[in-house]
C-alpha cells in the first residue's frame, strides 16, 4: 500500500505595507519542493493612459476590512485551485511609476490551478477589496479612481 | 443617539472629515444608515448610490438590521490593485 501524506493546510501571507514590495523575500517565503508551479503577478503603476500622463498613485486602505477580505479571498482561492501556498502585499500611499502595488504570488502541484487562481483573485481584489486609488496626473489634477 | 460612520477616500475628502456622526431611527436598516448620511451630510448625497456600507468590516444588504455597538462604515467604489 501506497502511504499517502495528508494534504497540508495551505500557508497565507497577507501584508499592506507603505514600503516598496520585496519581491526577492517573498520568492523565498513561496518556495515550497513539492509544488511544480509558481505563479505571479504584479500590478504597477503604469505612465500613460491614453495621451494622459500619471505622476504616480496613491492608494488608501480600510486597513481591517482590506486584511480580513484579502485572508478570505486567498482562502477561497487555495481551496478552488489547489493551492499550496499564497502570498498577497498591497502596498499603501505614494506609489511612483514603475513600482508595483500588489503583489499576488501562489504554488500548486501543476501550472492550472496557480495560473487560474490569479485573474480570480485579481478581478475579486478589484471589486471588493476596501482598498482606494487616487491618480496623480502630470498637468496636476488628482482624482479618486471609481472603475464603473 | 448618534451613531458614528468612518469614511474613506473620496467620502471623506466630500465630507472633510474621516467620520461622521448620525442620528438613527431605532432598529436601523443599512438602507436607513445610507438615508440618514445623506440627509445630513449633503456633501455625500451625489456619491452615496455608488457606496456599500460595511458593518464590523463586512458588506450587508439594505435590509441588514444594524446591532448596536457595531462599527459602521461608507465604502465608496473601491479601486485597489
Amino acid at each position: 500500500m501506497t502511504a499517502r501524506v495528508p494534504a497540508a493546510q495551505p500557508r497565507i501571507h497577507i501584508e499592506l505595507t507603505d514600503q516598496a514590495i520585496d519581491l526577492p523575500r517573498l520568492r523565498v517565503w513561496l518556495r515550497d519542493v513539492d509544488t511544480g508551479a509558481h505563479a505571479w503577478f504584479e500590478g504597477v503603476t503604469r505612465r500613460m493612459t491614453g495621451d494622459r500622463q500619471t505622476v504616480q498613485l496613491a492608494y488608501e486602505a480600510f486597513a481591517p476590512m482590506a486584511t480580513k477580505q484579502l485572508r478570505q479571498l486567498a482562502q477561497q482561492a487555495a481551496m478552488e485551485f489547489e493551492l499550496r501556498a499564497i502570498a498577497i502585499v498591497h502596498r499603501l500611499g505614494v506609489v511612483p511609476v514603475g513600482e508595483a502595488s500588489i503583489v499576488i504570488g501562489c504554488c500548486s502541484a501543476h501550472r492550472v490551478g496557480a495560473l487560474a487562481a490569479l485573474p480570480w483573485l485579481m478581478d475579486r481584489i478589484k471589486a471588493d477589496v476596501a482598498i482606494w486609488k487616487q491618480e496623480h496626473f502630470a498637468d496636476g489634477v488628482h482624482q479618486w479612481v471609481h472603475p464603473t | 443617539m448618534p451613531r458614528e460612520v468612518l469614511l474613506f477616500a473620496a467620502a471623506a475628502e466630500l465630507a472633510a472629515a474621516r467620520t461622521i456622526a448620525v442620528d438613527l431611527p431605532p432598529a436601523a436598516t443599512a438602507d436607513d444608515v445610507l438615508a440618514a448620511i445623506g440627509q445630513q451630510v449633503p456633501a455625500l448625497a451625489e456619491l452615496l448610490p455608488a457606496c456599500r456600507l460595511a458593518v464590523d468590516q463586512t458588506f450587508v444588504g439594505p435590509s441588514f438590521s444594524v446591532p448596536a455597538g457595531a462599527e459602521l462604515a461608507l465604502i465608496p467604489p473601491v479601486s485597489g490593485g
